[in-house]
């Protein structure tokens, strides 16, 4: 079961505002699908190694090159946010 | 004659022989979703006007003479794909205002193709669900019985093809989510392999699983589609160019097709069971051999999938900042609670659950528990696969245990929901293609529902997938009311 705090600090790594309500909720639905998970366990994996593509492709190298992408799509892109002198605009950091 | 009604291959012939235009055919499909759309909630963002313009060009080439597999076909497309232009919302409020800049790779070669872009199709937010419950701009209804779901995530586009409001539809599959709805709405539902089709454009859930592919009205539609959507694409370094399904006839003498025993046990429907018993009958007597299979991993698939996919999610979605597009959060102090109150208020409860669940799995001290023993267990689900192909040509299975369920049956339980996927979560674990037919009807609480099957091959066997796709569906049909 997870507890308030780890909700909280879970919640912190993962940026996201949750209201008290959502903490409780979401501690209580996380613990229950941790503990059905928990059946892995039940697995011997000591010998096998992971997957983590199934593609079959083994190092699919290209040039490391910049390729022209269309002015108005960058644009319409930055156009999204945003900017000041063609960069965009964030926060202040400190 | 209403034009919506028609498949591809139908069109096909009427537009090549001049019978009927593209404009026309347009058109027919307009007016379904303006008859119907209130009640389904299937579409989302309508482009009615770029539509007409792109059947009259479609027109022109065919008066031109020319002739290509989707020239002059319209369709509609989950609303995780972008296409240049069009907001893309992925059903969240976090993309509510979002254009996408560029189209993506699929409907760049449709449009190439000359294939017509309706619209948008609704789902679960950023396809995470098996009900499009979860969607923020609300449930789409299943055609066959507006008070259930249409299975999820690429619920609107079951919908949508079910009730003709295109002639087909584009979906994404990362752990059944072409399949599901296909299942629950009585139409067929293509996943190809992983990386048989360039995902470029498409908004990431599960980088490691997640494929496009069509929601169709025949077999043989859901491989045209598939043959002008699958190649290698550079702006996808997982695509390969693989085998395309050309030969497409039902010649299935010879193959040889497993029965996964698993996938048969404890809380599948008599009734599915049933109507799968048939399809075999029918195979075999067309000369297709079949024997009993284990894959003894099986029941290890969704605990695999609910830790691999929350990482995946979290990971992908942390670009969701606030910063350069999407929703932000007023009155933020600082930049980390601009981030915060940002996504804790643009996501949805399920994008949270996924998002915490993910960062949980991937924190420090917790990484090899969960991740890494998901991605162990991930392999030997594969191995699975791996010895029943060197028996068998292909796998049949059940695509859902039951029909389509009543909207808000699994509201409260995300747990409950997550168990929908379980025939389909192997296929998209291990890469493999998988394809759900209609299997029949069945009466329930007075109303027909439409049951379905799944068939499992590995990559670069589409043609001997389709043949037994095919044959199945010219023996087995279903027979749709005019339900809307």
């Amino acid at each position: 079961m997870l507890t308030t705090e780890q909700i909280k600090h879970i919640a912190n790594l993962a940026r996201l505002e949750l209201t008290t309500e959502e903490e409780e909720k979401y501690g209580q639905q996380l613990s229950a699908v941790l503990n059905y998970v928990d059946k892995l366990s039940e697995v011997n994996t000591d010998k096998v190694s992971i997957t983590s593509q199934t593609g079959g492709l083994i190092n699919a190298w290209r040039e490391d090159e910049v390729k022209p992408w269309s002015e108005e799509e960058v644009q319409s892109a930055l156009a999204q946010g945003e900017t000041s002198g063609g960069q965009v605009k964030v926060k202040r950091v400190l | 004659m209403e034009l919506n009604r028609l498949n591809i291959a139908e069109a096909r012939l009427k537009l090549d022989s001049g019978e009927i235009t593209a404009r026309e055919l347009t058109e027919a499909c307009l007016e379904q979703i303006a008859a119907t759309n209130e009640r389904l909630n299937a579409v989302l963002t309508l482009c009615a006007e770029t539509a007409r313009f792109e059947a009259d060009e479609a027109d022109k080439r065919l008066k031109a003479g020319e002739r290509l597999p989707l020239l002059g076909i319209p369709y509609l497309c989950k609303d995780n794909i972008m296409a240049k232009g069009i907001r893309v919302t992925a059903s969240s409020k976090i993309l509510e205002d979002y254009i996408a800049p560029y189209d993506a790779t699929v409907i760049k070669k449709l449009k190439a193709a000359g294939a017509i872009l309706l619209g948008k199709t609704n789902l679960d937010e950023f396809a995470h669900g098996a009900s499009t419950e979860n969607s923020a701009y609300g449930t789409t209804h299943n055609p066959w019985d507006l008070s259930r779901v249409p299975g999820g995530s690429s619920g609107g586009s079951g919908a949508a093809v079910a009730a003709d409001l295109c002639v087909f539809a584009l979906g994404s599959d990362t752990g059944g989510s072409i399949r599901c709805p296909a299942a629950f709405c009585g139409i067929v539902g293509y996943k190809s392999a992983y990386g048989a089709v360039s995902r470029s454009g498409l908004l990431s859930m599960t980088s490691s699983t997640d494929v496009i592919g069509p929601l169709t009205k025949s077999v043989a539609d859901a491989a045209t589609v598939y043959n002008v959507i699958a190649g290698f694409d550079e702006l996808d370094a997982t695509t390969y160019q693989g085998e395309r399904a050309i030969e497409i006839n039902s010649d299935v003498k010879g193959l040889r097709i497993g029965l996964p025993k698993e996938y048969f046990a404890e809380g599948l429907d008599p009734k599915i069971k049933e109507s799968i018993d048939k399809v075999k009958d029918e195979l075999e007597k067309a000369g297709a051999t079949f024997g009993e299979v284990s894959l003894p991993y099986t029941d290890y698939g969704i605990p695999v999938y609910y830790i691999l996919t929350p990482s995946e999610v979290s990971s992908n979605l942390a670009r969701f900042d606030g910063i350069a597009w999407g929703f932000k959060a007023q009155e933020a102090k600082d930049l980390q609670e601009f981030y915060k109150k940002s996504r804790g208020q643009g996501f949805g409860p399920e994008a949270k659950r996924r998002i915490m669940l993910g960062t949980f799995a991937l924190s420090a001290g917790y990484f090899d528990a969960y991740y890494k023993k998901a991605q162990a267990v991930r392999t030997l689900i594969c191995q699975d696969f791996e010895n029943a192909f060197k028996e068998f040509d292909l796998l049949l299975t059940p695509t859902a245990p039951h029909p389509a369920f009543k909207i808000g049956e699994k509201g409260n339980d995300p747990l409950e929901m997550y168990l929908e996927d379980i025939y389909v979560t192997g296929a998209s674990l291990a890469g493999l293609q998988a394809i759900s037919i209609p299997t029949g009807l069945m009466e329930k609480d007075g109303v027909k529902l439409p049951m379905a099957g799944q068939l499992i091959a590995p990559r670069n066997s589409e043609n001997k997938l389709f043949k037994a796709a095919m044959l199945w569906e010219d023996k087995i049909k279903i027979n749709k009311t005019n339900f809307i």
